[in-house]
């Protein structure tokens, strides 16, 4: 009888002891698993489960390492003089990080203001308006921008940029507006990208629909795709903030570094992220410290980010 | 009153889609000034001399070869450390995982990895690897701390390129009588190697131009490093504290060419792989 031929059951294995020899010689072998094969797949299970534990466990000694050697900052300064102090000078005592932060703030906004449209244009012409010719130029032109290193962003901002900016604004060319600049086509990439696959996923037939209304395809895109795609756009820019804020090599080289609030946009400036790099050859002892303790902060700014990414499309999925 | 309308609706049409032109023509303008300038300035300075040499004096005459060395043992390292965890763990989460509280932490923490700062990565490196377990500046302690580095990269590719295998080549193997490892190993993961070799060479490609993880794991010295417990200088490293000297700018722009060149060979690479096997499936 066919009903007594058990389903071979490959994905989930019987257990080796409950295992009934099927009836009739035309079931032989179809559900038995060897206990070797059995225990194999579950040890193999176990290994993979740990593998991909590991990108957990990366997160959690990360932060026990760096908070390990950042968290004597907090006790001897305590959190609120360190997140809300405006001196920082580390060679007399002095570890408030507030000009810090809102210097990261200030070029991570500029470089938002300038790369975010740049960065959706060019997703909305790769989706909607290019030939497919053009966009097979394009698009490897925006994937190639992702790939070039920091360094040499900030290299090209120093020896062509700077210069430009130093002779039409005067001054030395070091400052906010020259990391903006910088920066804005260095998250253009990331932004682009993810924009681009928000675009792409909304259906087809809602273009149509709008065309058959008698839209151009501007009215299409601006008021159609954009909002339909709008939770994606703005996932694209949280990351694209997120590299902006966390962007060290780039900055180093172009923001002149001077721990104050820049006085004005060409005025040299420091931030969370390229303190660490001008002090770290030379600080020691509770300065070292402090040092740590900005990457601490600059950590939990990145988790932020990501957490509001996950809360922007849990709220997107319960509204659409 | 409605030819207006229209004339002026055709007209917003014909703007906005100028600008969105615009917009690629700026994203694409930014990358070709870009290239052009690295390589008009740095062309000179690629001979033989300058490739193998060392370099010498306090400007940092004569060649580089030592920090290509050093960028390709780690790179290669850190590659040979990420990779297999990686893909471990993409199987789990592609074949094996059910959704649930675990799955949802391990894809946020991944995520999270994926937005470390590098620089905070880099002090991570050196409290972790270098001073904590003892590893002093070294390939391997920078290594270690560029796979975390990869690691979500490399992952996220993975599970990709494994559910792009379509579910019957699953069932055919199943209906066969193979056991779930059987498939993956055999079936599965053979029919997603192109991209997850993309994957890989794409996160190799980053990893060979970051600095800020590097400087703190790897140290400044010049050397060309043979065993993975001696420090060196890597490229981006050399590229930027000439950049910072100021004094010797050819070998800078030398330095930031072949840079730019190596990991565009590496995109360029993964590009040509995916291309070649989509035309694989297509026939």
């Amino acid at each position: 009888m066919t009903d007594s031929l058990p389903a071979p059951s490959v994905g989930e294995p019987v257990e080796p002891g409950r295992q009934e020899t099927p009836t009739g010689s035309a079931g032989e072998g179809l559900s038995t698993i060897s206990r070797a094969t059995y225990v194999r797949e579950a040890v193999l299970r176990n290994l993979f489960l740990v593998c991909a534990c590991v990108a957990v466990a990366g997160v959690a000694l990360i932060f026990l390492f760096v908070g390990w050697r950042g968290y004597p900052i907090f006790a001897k300064v305590g959190i609120g003089a360190f997140l809300g102090g405006g001196v920082w000078h580390p060679t007399q005592g002095d570890f408030g990080i507030l000009t810090l932060i809102v210097n990261s703030l200030l070029a991570t906004v500029g470089a938002l203001v300038l790369g975010a449209p740049l960065a959706v244009g060019t997703a909305v012409f790769l989706s909607e308006v290019a030939g497919p010719r053009v966009r097979e130029l394009v698009r490897p032109a925006v994937e190639l921008l992702a790939g070039i290193p920091s360094v040499v962003y900030g290299f090209f901002g120093l020896v062509l940029l700077r210069p430009i900016v130093a002779k039409v604004f005067g001054g030395l060319g070091f400052g906010l507006f020259t990391v903006w600049v910088i920066l804005a086509v260095m998250i253009v990439p990331t932004i682009a990208a993810i924009s681009e696959d928000a675009l792409r996923s909304v259906p087809d037939g809602i273009r149509e629909a709008s065309y058959a209304m008698g839209a151009t395809k501007w009215q299409t895109i601006w008021r159609v795709l954009l909002p339909a795609a709008k939770i994606g756009i703005i996932d694209a820019i949280i990351l694209g903030m997120g590299r902006a804020i966390g962007e060290t090599m780039a900055v180093v080289m172009v923001a002149g570094n001077a721990p104050v609030i820049p006085n004005g946009i060409f005025a040299p400036f420091l931030t969370l992220t390229t303190v660490i790099v001008m002090d770290m050859p030379y600080a020691a002892g509770d300065h070292r410290t402090a040092l740590f303790g900005v990457a601490i902060v600059l950590f939990i700014i990145s988790m932020i980010f990501v957490a509001s990414i996950r809360l922007v499309s849990r709220l997107g999925r319960e509204v659409g | 009153m409605q030819s207006r309308e229209r004339i002026s609706k055709t007209l917003t049409n014909t703007l906005a889609l100028g600008v969105i032109w615009l917009a690629a023509i700026v994203t694409v303008g930014a990358l070709g000034t870009i290239l052009l300038y690295i390589i008009v300035n740095g062309i000179g300075q690629l001979t033989p001399a300058f490739i193998f040499g060392w370099p010498h004096g306090v400007n940092m005459e004569g060649g580089i070869w030592p920090t290509i060395q050093s960028t390709l043992y780690v790179t290669t390292l850190a590659m040979l450390i990420t990779t297999p965890v990686a893909i471990l763990a993409a199987v789990y989460l592609a074949e094996y995982a059910v959704q649930g509280r675990l799955v949802s932490t391990i894809r946020f923490a991944a995520d999270s990895l994926a937005s470390v700062p590098s620089i905070v990565m880099g002090l991570f490196g050196l409290a972790a690897f270098v001073e904590g377990i003892g590893m002093g500046f070294s390939v391997i302690a920078a290594a270690l701390a560029l796979s975390f580095l990869m690691l979500p990269i490399v992952m996220r590719t993975t599970e990709e390129a494994i559910r792009a295998v379509p579910k019957y080549i699953r069932w055919g193997s199943y209906g066969l009588g193979a056991t779930k490892w059987q498939t993956v190993s055999r079936i599965v993961l053979p029919s997603a190697t192109p991209r997850i070799v993309t994957g890989v060479i794409l996160s190799a490609g980053r990893a060979a131009g970051e600095t800020a993880v590097v400087i703190y794991t790897m140290g400044t010295m010049i050397n060309a490093p043979v065993l993975p417990t001696q420090p060196g200088r890597v490229m981006p490293v050399h590229l930027m504290l000439l950049a910072q000297e100021g004094i010797n700018l050819p070998a800078a722009f030398g330095t930031a060419l072949l840079l730019v060149l190596m990991v565009l060979g590496f995109n360029l690479t993964a590009r040509y792989i995916v291309r070649r096997s989509n035309k694989g499936m297509q026939r």
